[in-house]
């Protein structure tokens, strides 16, 4: 079963594939597939790339939306503390909080582990740490959309809820969320495109990401303005896809709105 | 007839009930122990990792960084703000071409990364090395520091225009339709009608590309520039102490957490005509 999907994946590589853009028009040059160009590097980049915004999203979300909801809670205390991971995570650039996580959760652990006897050196994966970070950043700057979207959502509708008597869960899964969701979505779109694009901060602490893969072939082959150009390229390509595709996503969250 | 025989005797309020322990307040006080606990873990590290000589000897390249960060940041600004003029202008034109072309150059700089943007031009210009010197603009592709400056201001020009852009489309059709009645021509009706009420919208929005700006620079340090990220990349690299980067995390921090206020401050004194 998954040897079918692999197959289905590689027949459908928009890059590399048997109808992909540099099978198809580069061959020969030095975005050829294969031992002969760049081609199958710079694809794997793009895979890197989408995976680790992908992996991220869910995370920044559920993390956003825990903080959205602390963050509009009666209690001071619980306000404050999240009040103080968004000032710090908006405030740091997305860089120093990569360094510092991946270096600091290189530290921690190993403390951790000469804690319990273990002496050795060890490194720990660029994409988690990547992961880590990016969640952080997207999650701090979701949770400000989500609690701008919880604002806009009138009192009524927790009283309407209450009325029904619905447990408090149900209020917010069957009455709030999918309102939520619905202001949100611009705002989360928008997120959605910095991350793509902050995935380029990755490259520096070493993950094979789109921008890494084109600059080794920059480096390697001295056609640095040509690789650097397709990278961008290939954002740029990112970038459309996913607003084509987050359009499509708003309108089918709208079908059903009622118009106030 | 009421069928209430005999009337309930007045009774004070019910007491306030005192405040229990909630699960969000446990869930509050522990993350903020957690704060507390990390604080107080920067500290002790900063104390008991404290060095004099690493001190001197990095401090003052600190400070270095941190004017190199500045300096590039509000050149950038300034720079990307009269650079935005004519793209923001062109895309609110009627000429197919403009428009096209200035919401070609929007999209170009807003959808890819500052990082590819500055690679490109530092290391893909660089490739064409006979003719920039042919031209006589070796001597600024060559510098990373005017590369970085140059990939700040075209991006961030790609910002401010649309911000402009959207200022200058929000003031209401009336206002301009108001300067026509009264005679006043179109330069001068844009300059002292249009435009204050424009930029008050855009205030804003113009803190917000600051603050994102003074964020994004630190990839120059990539390209070896020794702003604040690449003094802190330096410091590391030689005493690979993690102090290093809580140092730039604390000046970052600052500095964001001023431009912030000093925004706030200057929006609520530009509007206070508009308070009811």
């Amino acid at each position: 079963m998954s040897g079918f999907f692999s197959a289905l994946f590689t027949a459908l590589d928009p890059l590399c594939g048997p109808v992909g853009l540099f099978s198809l028009f580069g061959s020969g040059t030095l975005v050829a597939c294969g031992e002969a160009g760049w081609g199958d590097e710079i694809a794997f980049g793009v895979k890197v790339t989408i995976s680790l915004a992908l992996a991220t999203l869910p995370i920044g979300l559920a993390i956003g939306f825990l903080i959205a909801l602390a963050a509009q809670s009666e209690e001071k205390l619980l306000r404050l503390a999240v009040g103080i991971y968004t000032t710090i995570f908006r405030g740091l650039p997305e860089l120093l909080t990569l360094f510092i996580v991946y270096y600091g959760l290189q530290i921690l652990i190993q403390s951790m582990l000469a804690w319990f006897g273990y002496e050795g050196r060890i490194e720990i994966n660029a994409f988690l740490a990547g992961m880590a970070a990016l969640a952080v950043v997207f999650s701090s700057y979701s949770s400000e959309v989500m609690l701008s979207a919880f604002r806009a959502i009138p009192r009524g509708q927790y009283e309407a809820g209450d009325s029904l008597g619905l447990h408090r869960w149900r209020t917010m899964r069957l009455i709030i969320l999918p309102q939520l969701v619905r202001i949100a979505l611009p705002g989360l779109a928008n997120l959605w495109l910095n991350l793509l694009k902050d995935t380029s901060y990755v490259s520096v602490i070493g993950l094979a990401d789109i921008l890494r893969q084109t600059g080794i072939a920059a480096r390697v082959s001295k056609e640095a303005f040509f690789f650097y150009f397709i990278a961008c390229l290939l954002y740029l390509a990112l970038a459309m896809i996913s607003s084509f595709g987050l359009g499509f996503v708003e309108r089918r969250a709208k079908r059903s709105e009622v118009r106030r | 007839m009421s069928a209430v025989k005999e009337l309930i005797p007045p009774r004070p309020a019910p007491a306030v009930a005192a405040p229990s322990l909630t699960g969000a307040r446990i869930v509050g006080i522990a993350v903020l122990a957690l704060w507390a606990l990390l604080a107080i873990a920067l500290v002790g590290m900063v104390i008991g990792g404290w060095d004099q000589a690493k001190f001197m000897r990095y401090g003052p390249r600190y400070l270095n960084g941190l004017w190199v960060t500045i300096s590039l940041v509000g050149l950038a600004v300034v720079f990307g703000a009269i650079l935005s003029l004519p793209i923001a202008f062109a895309r609110m034109s009627e000429n197919r071409v403009f428009n096209g072309i200035a919401y070609a150059y929007v999209y170009l700089f807003r959808s890819t990364p500052l990082l590819a943007q500055l690679f490109l031009i530092y290391y893909g210009l660089g490739s064409f090395r006979p003719q920039l010197e042919a031209v006589g603009l070796w001597w600024f592709f060559r510098d990373a520091w005017y590369c970085g400056l140059f990939s700040f201001v075209l991006n961030t020009a790609a910002y401010q225009a649309e911000i402009l852009r959207g200022a200058i489309e929000s003031v209401p059709r009336g206002q301009h339709e108001g300067a026509a009645a009264l005679g006043l021509s179109k330069s001068i009706a844009f300059r002292k009608i249009v435009l204050p009420q424009a930029l008050i919208v855009a205030l804003r929005p113009y803190g917000n590309e600051i603050v994102l700006m003074m964020k994004g620079s630190a990839v120059v340090a990539i390209v070896t520039v020794y702003d604040l990220m690449g003094e802190t990349r330096y410091a590391f690299s030689r005493t690979f102490d993690y102090q290093t980067y809580l140092w730039a995390a604390i000046f970052y921090l600052a500095i964001v957490e001023t431009l912030r206020h000093v925004w706030a401050f200057l929006e609520a004194r530009l509007t206070r005509h508009l308070k009811r």
